[in-house]
């Protein structure tokens, strides 16, 4: 999920960007997981065959720049503005996993002008329940040993995204993209955990058809979660794919892909 | 040279029934008020045996940790601004990077200067990075964090006159107005910790005691470079009340006496780093090329303290983590290490660790005071005219 650098660097709004940007068609925006993502990502290469993928590693991950006054989840909803603007995206579909689903909520929440349609997979980024109860796990209590069985289903599948954990036999680049990764996760996330309080009471403003899709499976923020998240859009729609964990886009990839692409290709999706 | 009492107060009648990790995670029905009663004043006690025995004072706080009952190392300096006479008293110190409210820390410290007549020192610190779990603040940017409240709480501490407003990154005030102002003018003495040349060279431009802590060989590169940006900075060399040292401490009659001692400080050692793994070094705490490099080394953490493993007490006085024996022993290995070290003008004194009981405590702290502190006060004398000398 974080050995191997993107292809390209861009400029955003004055700051570094490497991004993968692939296929022909409706524009389509990928906002990555917390521990990043790789050009070889099975869900963007199955959608880059019907779309045009930009895929950029957020500010602070993989090689993308994060200047010091960079530090917030807005601050990210802003930037993601401005790659909108200065790639003038139009008829826009953005897919979300994990983390990148919480900014993919938080940027159409700022108006979905340009939006088409949403995919959140697997996304945080909304508080349900009461003050003592967690929706989503405290993954920075979490030891990096642990990635493996929390975030996907299958752990040994797991193991094998993350390079076998095998640290040591990989080159400096690598651990530093995966180092730079754990720190800006905790940056943008550390607390509230992965949430932002203000978010849930927006999701009214999202006027375009969502899709919320889940691995049936997920350990860090359940199937329960993803059903309230999906109730909360006006259109929201919920799907589950089986034997899949938090990152089960990785473990299913083409039932993933084939769940996204039947929703996009929908002219008018079932609306809840 | 200048010796500082230090215990860190701990919960050590539990030990032996906690599985794994003993601070963070730990079921806080193993610390029992009654007991912990009793511990506090014993210890509270001990710290004005110190002062009796011209000792200065030193106290830390930790959270959540069968290690160090103490919540607030400023509770503890309160109570000995006022039952105590003499001596300094050093928090090392408030973790300023947990604290939400450094203006409360400003007045606090304050208070404590004015109680004690003058006598407080204050350590700003980092907080340990398990605390972080506690404090809910953010590994991330902590330094950032920690120079805003530092340079809050200097200007709090000495601003005169009208309130001042504060509208920093962190930390906002619309009225900043630190009743009492400090005793000390125009503000006690600040101390920092480091345990490399990087922070080393930044204590040293402001000036400040620099304390490093079990440091080892990793001291005299310290040392050297605080010294050189000291010298850069101020056209003077560095004297040596500016370097503190923190080791654990063992004092006998005999060498019976000692081994008695040292096995029962010792477990202290093993008990310490027991931190649930998650939180021993969460992303941001260190920056990214060194939690890089770590991961591609293989190595997290500094292992037994760079030590071989089973070290001999000789081994470990070489490498500066304990000092144990007799008081001519203690002299020799203090001023080894101190020489190897280029001076060390204050020694913090872990005597009480472990199982040692309060009788015991108290009798390495007189053998010390008696035995000992005369020796090494002539030796740093001597050390701090050669500095000075040879810088001429």
């Amino acid at each position: 999920m974080f050995i191997r650098p993107l292809p390209e660097t861009r400029i955003v709004a004055g700051r570094q960007v490497e991004i993968l940007i692939r296929g022909e068609g409706q524009p389509l925006l990928f906002l990555h997981a917390g521990h990043g993502f790789e050009p070889d990502d099975p869900l963007v290469a199955a959608l880059s065959k019907h779309y045009r993928v930009y895929a950029p590693s957020h500010p602070g991950f993989g090689a993308s720049d994060r200047p010091d006054h960079l530090n917030s989840v807005e601050d990210l909803v802003f930037f993601y503005l401005d790659l909108l603007e200065q790639l003038d995206l139009r008829d826009l579909i953005v897919v979300g996993v994990s983390f990148g689903g919480w900014l993919a909520a938080e940027l159409a929440t700022r108006g979905t002008g340009r939006i088409a349609k949403l995919v959140l997979i697997d996304a945080v980024g909304v508080k349900f329940s009461g003050r003592e109860t967690r929706d989503i796990v405290d993954i920075f209590a979490t030891t990096i040993d642990e990635i493996p069985s929390l975030f996907f289903h299958d752990s040994a599948a797991g193991l094998r995204q993350f390079g076998g954990l095998d640290f040591k036999s990989m080159s400096l680049e690598s651990t530093t993209r995966f180092a730079r990764n754990r720190e800006s996760i905790l940056l943008f996330g550390w607390s509230p955990t992965l949430y932002n309080p203000k978010l849930l009471r927006r999701l009214y403003r999202v006027h375009v058809p969502v899709l919320v899709l889940w691995g049936a499976e997920d350990k860090v923020v359940t199937t329960a979660y993803g059903k309230q998240y999906a109730a909360a859009f006006e259109h929201g729609v919920f799907r589950e794919v089986a034997g899949a964990g938090h990152y089960g886009y990785l473990e299913k990839p083409s039932e993933f892909a084939a769940e996204v692409t039947t929703f996009l290709a929908t002219k008018t999706p079932a609306l809840v | 040279m200048e010796f500082w009492h230090f215990c860190e107060q701990s919960m050590h009648p539990a030990w032996e029934k906690i599985e794994g990790a003993t601070k963070v995670s730990v079921d806080n029905r193993f610390c029992e008020p009654e007991v912990a009663h009793k511990l506090y004043n014993r210890y509270l006690d001990e710290w004005m045996i110190a002062d009796q025995l011209g000792f200065n004072i030193f106290v830390n706080e930790h959270h959540g940790s069968a290690n160090c009952m103490s919540a607030s190392c400023l509770i503890t300096l309160a109570i000995l601004a006022r039952q105590t006479k003499n001596a300094r008293l050093l928090c090392l110190g408030v973790p300023v990077t947990n604290r939400t409210d450094p203006y409360r820390v400003a007045e606090e410290l304050a208070m404590i200067d004015v109680i004690s007549g003058g006598r407080l020192e204050i350590g700003l610190v980092k907080a340990s990075p398990f605390e972080l779990a506690m404090s809910n603040q953010s590994p991330a940017r902590i330094m950032d964090r920690y120079w805003e409240a530092h340079d809050f709480i200097v200007k709090a501490l000495t601003h005169q006159g009208a309130p001042f407003s504060w509208e920093g990154e962190f930390y906002n005030y619309r009225n900043v107005n630190v009743w009492p102002r400090p005793f000390q003018q125009p503000m006690p003495p600040m101390w920092i910790t480091a345990s490399g040349p990087t922070t080393g060279r930044k204590i040293a431009q402001l000036g400040y005691v620099m304390a490093t802590f079990f440091n080892g060989a990793g001291t005299k590169p310290l040392y050297d470079a605080y010294k050189d940006e000291y010298r850069k900075t101020h056209g003077r060399p560095a004297p040596i009340d500016r370097f503190a040292y923190l080791a654990m401490v063992v004092c006998g009659r005999t060498e019976a006496e000692v081994q008695e001692r040292v096995k029962k400080v010792k477990p202290y050692l093993a008990v310490q780093p027991r931190t649930p793994k998650a939180w021993s070094n969460p992303p941001g705490y260190e920056n990214v090329e060194m939690n890089a490099r770590a991961l591609n080394s293989g190595i997290t953490g500094r292992i037994n303290f760079g030590l071989p493993a089973n070290p001999t007490l000789a081994e470990m006085a070489e490498g500066g983590i304990l000092f144990a024996g007799t008081p001519d022993q203690l002299y020799e290995q203090m001023v080894a290490f101190s020489d190897r070290c280029g001076g060390i003008g204050r020694m913090l004194m872990l005597s009480q660790a472990g199982y040692l009981s309060h009788d015991e405590t108290v009798d390495t702290m007189q053998l010390f005071a008696a035995e000992v502190a005369p020796r090494l006060r002539e030796y740093a004398k001597l050390k701090n005219e050669e500095i000075v000398q040879a810088a001429e």
